[in-house]
């Protein structure tokens, strides 16, 4: 039902002795909200240059709307909205210049159009405002409207949220679900695991390889290891007891509680509970089954890449 | 295209417009460059001070020194006493040349016998130096030929002998002014549009502004000419600024066709703008392009002939100069500007200028990709 539009295969680029992107293998369906997570330095931002055609790869290929990327690159480009991570509108100019600009260059004024991006990104009292001097939330909402000014079939945002306060990163995200409805299909990358939730699928990638693509559910189901959940005092003495038991795979404290990857079969949250209490001034009040979260699936698939490696 | 052309020079402009320190650069580094260039670059050597030591006080030692003190190449600050003071000053550089009269001198004038004087000239400012020596002695000659006038009691009228009659044309007054300034414009020309070029595409680059724009469905081509457009218009601008100022505060004479000298500047614009995209391909930023900017510009200032005449050169230096556009960008200017000459005698230049920015602008356009890498 759902065609690929974007097929990547055997892809590769090196930065000198560097290897960027290591044989790398995906597609993207019509209608996806596509989410690449990892984190700095993973390879997230070559693979969306190269997608928008800013860099070149090295070797594999890629195919966009079943066109030959690197072949048909110009006959690609108006199907496509791209968004640097940095800011790359012009500072100097105000909001209405920089999007007239942009309209122009991919020769599609649409004022209509316009008017609505603008409405979505309720930046239209700021019109005629230098974009330096918009907030840094007001900016990327800028930029995004500026990627889809020409209307294109595909989003590729890089890491849109990147240091943005919270209120503008949920702003951001309602306008990509808008775009989404509007049948736009979104290639996003981010740092931050919280935001897979809202994509329809999920790749996590670690050094230039994607360890897992799935929905943000099976992903999760994924993990094959049961969670525990311990909230116990003091937390940082039962987080350095707890995390060298045998069974635990792995322990991280997420705020005032301990999670615990622990082997299947091995451990059960009263055992945990047990465990806990034999630490000498150590308060337990409460251990429970948990549901995986996508960290600890990720920080999991991590430490096997790095053991295998 | 026309469309994207525009909203390229369009965007362009409001950059300019809105960067003081960039209008700044475009309009008054030209007109700074004119004067100091203009009072500075003067090789005009005039009022050279000297020192007399008259050691004979005649009439006739008298009648010397008046000669010297007669003409506009020297300005008598003193006499002295000893030859001790007269090495003091020299040495000092109070004086940069001395005049010496031995006793004696004014008798053997009066007998008929050749008469000795001496002339010391500061030879630490070659310049300087050739220009006072000159000077010198051809004030000594002529008076030396007043003295054997005089002796003959001969009618000046039918003094035997060479009377030359030499003329200077173009510039007769040899005001090195109207020799500089038509050199300077070349420079000024020169220099803004290789770095304006340069940097209007590199701080894209730099500001990360490339990318958005790389992935639009713009041309290079109409990229780049969108972008240099306004400063093709600006260079003219200054042009025409320099060239007024020259022609009105440094009365430099503007003798040719103005349409002539727009058309051949045109011709050496399409290579300065070629450099200017050949650092922007180099350059990742405006401070790498401003480097490289002086790094070509320099052996163009020394070798094109704007301050040294070209012949003055070293064979060698003089066979590179023939790779420096500016070189034949100056025999234009001052053909044209001093001279008032046609096209015909500078069609080899013409022609020069039309092949070196077509190889500079292709090379150019051939480095230039719409990729970051």
């Amino acid at each position: 039902m759902n065609r690929a539009i974007v097929r990547v295969e055997h892809l590769e680029k090196r930065f000198g002795p560097v290897r960027a992107l290591m044989d790398l293998s995906f597609m993207v369906d019509e209608g996806e909200i596509f989410g690449i997570i990892g984190p700095d330095g993973a390879g997230k931002t070559t693979l969306l240059r190269i997608l928008a055609g800013v860099i070149r790869p090295d070797a594999g290929s890629l195919r966009l709307f079943d066109r030959d990327l690197l072949r048909e690159l110009e006959r690609v480009r108006p199907l496509l909205g791209y968004m640097p991570q940095n800011f790359s509108l012009y500072g100097d100019l105000t909001v209405r210049e920089n999007l007239l600009f942009f309209s122009t260059m991919y020769g599609a004024s649409d004022p209509a159009w316009m008017e609505r991006l603008l409405h979505f990104a309720r930046l239209e009292r700021f019109l005629d405002r230098r974009a330096v001097q918009l907030s840094g939330g007001m900016q990327k909402k800028l930029a995004l409207i500026g990627a889809m000014i020409h209307r294109p079939r595909l989003l590729l945002l890089d890491e849109p949220t990147t240091g943005v306060d919270p209120v503008s990163r949920r702003e951001l995200w309602d306008l990509l679900s808008e775009f989404h409805l509007q049948g736009v299909t979104i290639l996003v990358t981010t740092p931050y695991l919280d935001e897979a939730e809202r994509c329809t699928r999920v790749a996590l990638m670690h050094r230039g390889r994607m360890l897992a693509i799935d929905a943000p559910d099976r992903l999760r189901a994924s993990l094959g290891h049961p969670v525990i959940e311990i909230i116990a005092q003091p937390i940082m003495g039962v987080h350095a007891a707890l995390r060298d038991h045998p069974g635990v795979l792995e322990a991280v404290i997420l705020g005032d509680r301990i999670r615990l990857v622990v082997r299947e079969g091995s451990l059960s949250p009263e055992d945990v509970e047990e465990a806990a209490r034999g630490i000498p001034g150590a308060i337990v009040q409460e251990a429970r089954w948990a549901a995986p979260r996508l960290e600890e699936v990720f920080a999991h698939l991590m430490h096997q890449e790095t053991a295998d490696g | 295209m026309l469309r994207r052309i525009g909203a390229v020079s369009y965007k362009e402009v409001l950059h300019i417009l809105r960067d003081p320190r960039t209008l700044a650069v475009m309009f008054l580094i030209p007109v700074v460059q004119l004067f100091l260039l203009g009072y500075a670059a003067t090789t005009d050597v005039k009022r050279v001070p000297m020192v007399i030591l008259d050691w004979d006080r005649t009439a006739q030692s008298q009648e010397l020194i008046d000669a010297y003190r007669a003409v506009d190449a020297f300005r008598i600050i003193g006499y002295v006493e000893r030859q001790e003071d007269l090495a003091r000053l020299l040495d000092a550089g109070t004086a940069q040349a001395a005049l010496l009269i031995p006793r004696g001198y004014g008798s053997d004038v009066i007998a008929g016998r050749r008469a000795v004087v001496g002339l010391v000239i500061d030879g630490s400012d070659p310049t300087v130096a050739n220009n006072a020596y000159a000077a010198a002695l051809s004030i000594a000659q002529h008076h030396s030929t007043e003295i054997l006038r005089q002796t003959l009691h001969l009618d000046p009228q039918q003094m035997p002998g060479l009377d030359p009659r030499p003329r200077v044309w173009y510039n007769p007054e040899l005001r090195s002014a109207n020799y500089m300034i038509p050199g300077l414009i070349g420079a000024i020309l020169q220099f803004l549009t290789m770095l304006l070029t340069a940097q209007a595409i590199v701080r894209e680059r730099e500001q990360g502004t490339m990318e958005q724009l790389i992935v639009t469905p713009i041309r290079p081509m109409e990229l780049v000419i969108g972008k240099v457009a306004p400063y093709v218009v600006i260079a003219f601008v200054d042009f025409g600024i320099v060239l007024a100022l020259g022609a009105i505060w440094f009365r430099m004479p503007i003798r040719g066709d103005m349409g002539l000298l727009f058309a051949l500047s045109s011709l050496f614009l399409i290579s300065s703008l070629g450099f200017g995209l050949l650092i922007s391909t180099v350059a990742s930023t405006q401070r790498e392009a401003m480097l490289l900017t002086y790094f070509l510009l320099l052996p163009a200032i020394f070798l094109s002939g704007l301050l040294y005449p070209i012949q003055a050169m070293p064979t060698v230096l003089q066979w590179v100069s023939y790779l420096i556009p500016l070189r034949y960008m100056l025999i234009i200017l001052r053909a044209i500007i001093v001279k008032g000459v046609g096209i015909e005698p500078l069609w080899d230049e013409a022609l020069a200028l039309t092949l070196f920015g077509f190889a500079v602008m292709g090379l150019a356009a051939r480095r230039f990709r719409k990729r970051l890498e």
